[in-house]
């Protein structure tokens, strides 16, 4: 595989939030890479840091937080229609948030589904507000139509009329399976559907075709058969304009479905890597293995209680020494785990874990 | 590890948790033009508003003989070239201009005036509490001829600095207190209006409309006529304030009320609804405070607007009249062309006009970014 | 199904023909121009101590049931009997029309039903401190004071896996599954009986949910409490429900025992529906049945079945005649002109 097929890689990344009792490390450390054309899968707890990381990989991580540490780099490949392909390395975490650049690869090139569409709606709505920015941002305005911020956030990525952004818009809302999309566009956010709105915003994310998605917990609001509509409407894109995915999930299900590669979270860090054949049927580090059976499986019915990882996510100002997971870990080996860090060891071809079970100390 | 612990006990004590304001507050901060806006404001209050009787070396009705003398200038080098560590000023002498009969001052460099500091002259009432006689600065009095007017003087001899610090007090409150009563009804009408919706709200829409079409001077004009002539100016001062407020409201409520028909349809409205919160609990508890950061800039970019519609009334005689001073009243006695061509020091009312409105630009656009500390990135 | 239930049996809640119809405005006037039937025409009842899952469609109105149910959309027609011991003077339990509750009632019953919200951010005040948050359905019922609900707080706090000291904090701070056991936490704050659980463990990572998911059942069990559990993941349904009504474009299409509606679908959308659950398994080929068609529109829905133009056992009967919701086997109801007939595919 050559570098050629590289989109974005994340170096050691690093964020941070800085409140008053201290400092959350939401990512700390995180390295991986993102090929063209490809999906690669992200799970792991909630609050590990996978929005953050997706944030991170736009340059809008929210305030106080920072990204502290590492690069994260994306490939531009600039040129095409006859003229040679140049690749462009833009190292996002040195660009400014509100700069012009980001701005155009936000939304345009880099295309984003964020978790709880309507949730991030302002408080205050100011009248200076772009819409398109707005909606990018992943807001939709509560008081204009939903056509009209879909129609705006195309025109400011792509060069058509109006006419033909409404058309786009539309036809954007029928494949994400919007019922009646001609009337819909004139809908205001709260007159639909948790699922609509959540469709809505899927429609912004791919109606400028991005180069890569980052899909923060898409279908989450959806039922079955529209997810699996949207899954399929997402791979169709992927193979026609080889489109990137980042997908974040905790639907293992969807991620098993989707993804190639999955990289398994754990408070900031990555736990364990591979793809997913082998991270569903040998799954390395005891977190993953946990997290495996923890999900009831449709057509068992059983009315026991399912099993749960014992314990909580440790207080993030105060992390337990050695590996993080160890409280929590069904094979923690005392004076060994509470006391050494783990590294980051490739175990297989195409298999990385951070586990002491694994690691000659 | 023992000293991590201690470490993070002593984290924990901080428990203070960054609540909404104290986000915005953080925010705020970082945003230069804004705090310079707000801290002109501040200073601006305290100085015309808190401390206008301190900081005026006369008040506001003493005359003297000099009818529109040019401004005094602050002096440390006198006309040998030698410098004085206390500052002074020439003293004035008349003049008869032979072409146009007219009667003019000019600095005398033979007569010089050292400026005392905190000196005691006409008793007041520092913020209408505490008896005292004690100025910022002045002259020596013993002198009769001695005078000190660092802004120039009017036709009727009056110190003009200080006329525009009494003048800024009124202009600066008129301007609050007025915004203050704007808030009150919009906020009050325009979350009933759109909280309950229906009849209320077609009312108050109506009515917001019927305001709103009226172009505002003429409003005014019929407003301030209907004041009784005899009332005393105070009254006339608050009447003034009412008016504004009456007339200014309707945009507030507008935007208030669009902003809780959005906010009505959130869950967290409805959470408490199907708890069981009454209608006041929803309305003052949870819509209202949503709406506090949007009302807050506008109100502040709006203050300007009360302050100049203030002075444009007195401007054209329906606002405030004289004893009260008012930037308005000052702009008034200067709109002239006589005033302009001889004396252009009554324009100085206008630069302090400015700032003002432009602090208040800063800050309010200061705060609208601030008031969204979860959006942006 | 027939017969009004009487307070001695043990339905807690019994639905009829419940309907909320969204009116269309146009243009300057603010003229109706049309419905969005939301509901139209559910009918579904819950035992006391159960769990039915509700699921369907996104944007066939589960949420806009649950939430005329307890009143927070005013219902276009139908009833929903609730039993309750508030509103008799001697506390015996007697069946109350929620739907016809006036304000003083409903402000007693909405003690005993509480709601969990979709979106768990959106449902939480962000001006208000957690412990703010959870202490605002004591306060509104004048439930303890100041240290009371303090105690009252943290205790639930601890219920929901999070810590006591997370109470100062303000709903950005956390992430989605904390901020949705927020939420769950005020949900339980007035110990209701019947808890509208709408879409509670969507946002939650797995283990965070199957411990939400223990914990609902816990509380079940040690309250006698009863859910209307409404989710997207299927297997979730299946988990926690005793029985299952599947939605379809405002009409209850199925409803049976949890397992039957499983393995024995008789309803093509039902069908359609099992067939596309993700496996999670990677290798699993799945053999999903692709609905043709666009999806039924609330305001202008087909005449006849309203699944008809999508589903691949159509007949000619099915564009003309609404189908009877009918119980084609004990407990299993159905509303399918072709359920006889028809042999469907289960998980
Ligand atoms: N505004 C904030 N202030 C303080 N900490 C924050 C803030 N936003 C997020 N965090 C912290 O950052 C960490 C990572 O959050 P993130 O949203 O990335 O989690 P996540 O993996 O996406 O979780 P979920 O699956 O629940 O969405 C969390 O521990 C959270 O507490
Ligand atoms: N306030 C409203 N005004 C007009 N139409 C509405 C309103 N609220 C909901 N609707 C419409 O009613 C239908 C049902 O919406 P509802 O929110 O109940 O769906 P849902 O089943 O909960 O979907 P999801 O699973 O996506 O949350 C949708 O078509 C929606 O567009
Ligand atoms: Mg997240
Ligand atoms: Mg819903």
């Amino acid at each position: 595989m050559s570098s050629g097929d590289t989109l974005v890689e994340v170096k050691d990344l690093k964020v941070e939030f800085d409140v008053r009792e201290g400092i959350i490390k939401a990512v700390d450390g995180l390295s991986l890479t993102v090929k063209r054309g490809r999906t690669l899968g992200v799970i792991g707890e909630s609050g590990c840091g996978k929005s953050m990381t997706a944030r991170a990989i736009l340059n809008m991580v929210p305030k106080p937080g920072k990204i502290t540490g590492g690069e994260i780099l994306y490939y531009r490949q600039v040129g095409g229609n006859g003229k040679p392909l140049i690749t462009d390395v833009i190292n996002i975490t040195k660009l400014d948030p509100d700069g012009e650049l980001i701005r155009q690869i936000r939304g345009g090139e880099i295309g984003m589904i964020f978790q709880e569409p309507m949730s991030s709606l302002t408080p205050v709505y100011t009248a200076g507000t772009h819409i398109n920015e707005a909606v990018t941002l992943h807001r939709l305005i509560p008081i204009r139509k939903v056509g009209d911020q879909l129609v705006e956030t195309i025109q400011a990525h792509r060069k058509v009329s109006k006419q033909e952004a409404r058309e786009i818009a539309i036809e954007m809302l029928r494949k994400v399976g919007i019922p009646k999309p001609e009337q819909r566009v004139d809908a205001y956010p709260h007159q639909l559907s948790g699922g609509q709105r959540q469709r809505v915003m899927i429609a912004v994310a791919l109606s400028c075709e991005p180069k890569m998605l980052i899909a923060d917990e898409p279908t989450t609001a959806l039922d079955v058969s529209i997810e699996a509509q949207i899954l399929d409407l997402m791979r169709e894109l992927q193979e026609t304009v080889d489109m990137a995915i980042m997908f974040i999930t905790h639907n293992l299900g969807v991620i098993a479905e989707m993804a190639e590669e999955i990289v398994v979270m754990y408070m900031g860090k990555q736990v364990e890597q591979a793809s997913a054949v082998e991270l569903f049927y040998e799954p390395q580090h005891p977190y993953t293995r946990a997290l495996l059976q923890s999900i009831p499986h449709v057509g068992k019915k059983s009315r026991q209680r399912l099993a749960s990882i014992a314990g909580m996510v440790p207080d993030p100002f105060h992390l337990p020494p050695g590996c993080v997971f160890h409280p929590r870990c069904s094979s923690f080996m005392p004076g060994k785990c509470d006391v050494i860090v783990p590294g980051w060891k490739q175990i297989g071809p195409n298999h990385w874990v951070r586990c002491l079970l694994y690691e000659e100390v | 590890m023992a000293q991590a612990t201690t470490k993070g006990a002593s984290e924990t004590k901080k428990q203070v948790s960054q609540s909404y304001w104290s986000l915005v507050w953080w925010k705020f901060k970082k945003n230069k033009t804004a705090v310079v806006g707000g801290i002109i404001l501040i200073v601006f209050y305290l100085c015309f508003v808190g401390l206008a009787e301190f900081l005026a070396p006369y008040s506001l009705e003493r005359r003297s003989n000099y009818t529109e003398a040019p401004p005094q200038i602050i002096r440390f080098i006198d006309a040998q070239g030698k410098f004085h560590l206390r500052p002074f000023v020439y003293g004035l002498e008349k003049h008869i201009d032979q072409e146009t009969r007219k009667r003019t001052f000019k600095e005398d460099p033979s007569r010089v005036y050292p400026i005392y500091f905190f000196v005691r002259r006409e008793p007041y009432k520092l913020f209408g509490l505490f008896p005292t006689d004690i100025h910022l600065f002045g002259v020596d009095e013993s002198d009769p001829a001695a005078s000190i007017f660092i802004m120039g003087t009017d036709s009727n001899g009056r110190d003009y600095f200080s006329r525009i610090l009494y003048g800024g007090r009124l202009s600066l409150m008129i301007g609050l207190l007025g915004q203050f009563l704007t808030l009150l009804l919009g906020c009050v009408l325009g979350v009933i209006s759109g909280y309950y919706g229906g009849a209320t709200d077609m009312f108050v829409q109506r009515t917001t409309e019927f305001l709103n079409a009226f172009p505002d001077i003429p409003l005014f004009m019929a407003l301030a006529a209907a004041i009784p002539k005899h009332w005393s100016p105070v009254t006339v001062y608050f009447m003034l304030t009412i008016i504004l407020a009456f007339v200014r409201w309707g945009g507030l409520a507008r935007q208030v009320r669009g902003l809780i028909l959005s906010l009505r349809e959130r869950e967290y409205v409805l959470a408490a609804r199907s708890a069981g919160a009454s209608d006041a609990r929803l309305m003052f508890r949870h819509l209202l405070p949503g709406t506090m950061s949007h009302v807050i800039v506008i109100a502040t970019l709006s203050i300007p607007g009360m302050i100049l519609s203030e002075t444009a009334l007195s401007w054209l005689g329906l606002g405030l009249r004289p004893p009260l001073t008012s930037w308005g009243v000052l702009l008034q006695e200067a709109g002239t062309v006589y005033a302009i061509r001889y004396a252009p020091w009554l324009l100085w009312t206008i630069p302090f006009l400015l700032i003002t409105i432009l602090a208040y630009n800063m800050l309010g656009d200061g705060l609208r970014d601030a008031m969204d500390p979860y959006g942006g990135r | 199904m027939v017969a009004e239930p009487s307070p001695q049996d043990n339905i807690l809640l019994d639905v009829r023909g419940l309907k909320k119809y969204f009116p269309i405005q146009r243009g300057l006037l603010r003229r109706t121009v049309g419905y969005v039937k939301a509901v139209d025409d559910v009918t579904f009842f819950v035992r006391e101590g159960e769990t039915l899952g509700l699921v369907g469609e996104s944007g066939c109105g589960k949420t806009t049931a649950g939430r005329t149910i307890i009143r927070l959309y005013e219902p276009t027609a139908g009833s929903a009997l609730f039993k309750t011991r508030l509103l008799s003077p001697d506390g015996s339990p007697q069946m109350v029309d929620l739907l016809k509750a006036d304000k003083q009632q409903l402000k007693l019953l909405r003690q005993e039903i509480a709601m969990i919200f979709q979106d768990p951010i959106n449902s939480l005040n962000p001006r208000m401190s957690v412990s703010d948050i959870i202490a605002e359905p004591l306060v509104i019922h004048g439930r303890g004071k100041g240290p009371e609900v303090e105690e009252i707080i943290v205790n639930l706090l601890e219920r929901v896996g999070l810590r006591p000291e997370h109470m100062r904090r303000y709903p950005h701070e956390f992430s989605g599954g904390q901020r949705q056991r927020i939420g769950i936490a005020r949900a339980l704050a007035l110990n209701p009986r019947l808890v509208i659980c709408d879409e509670p463990v969507s946002a939650l990572d797995v283990s965070i949910q199957a411990q939400t998911l223990n914990l609902l059942q816990d509380l079940q069990a040690d309250f006698n409490l009863s859910y209307i559990f409404v989710a997207h993941d299927l297997s979730v349904v299946q988990h926690v429900s005793d029985r299952v009504a599947v939605m379809y474009v405002g009409k209850i299409v199925e409803m049976a025992d949890a397992e039957e509606l499983y393995i024995n679908p008789l309803h093509p959308y039902t069908e359609a529906l099992m067939s596309a659950v993700p496996k999670p398994d990677p290798l699993y080929k799945s053999e999903r049945i692709v609905m043709q068609g666009d999806v039924a529109d609330p305001s202008n829905p087909p005449p006849g079945c309203y699944f008809h133009p999508r589903c691949r056992y159509a007949v000619d009967i099915c564009s003309k005649q609404t189908p009877e919701f009918r119980e084609l086997r004990p407990d299993h109801f159905v509303a399918c002109h072709r359920a006889e007939e028809l042999q469907l595919r289960g998980v």
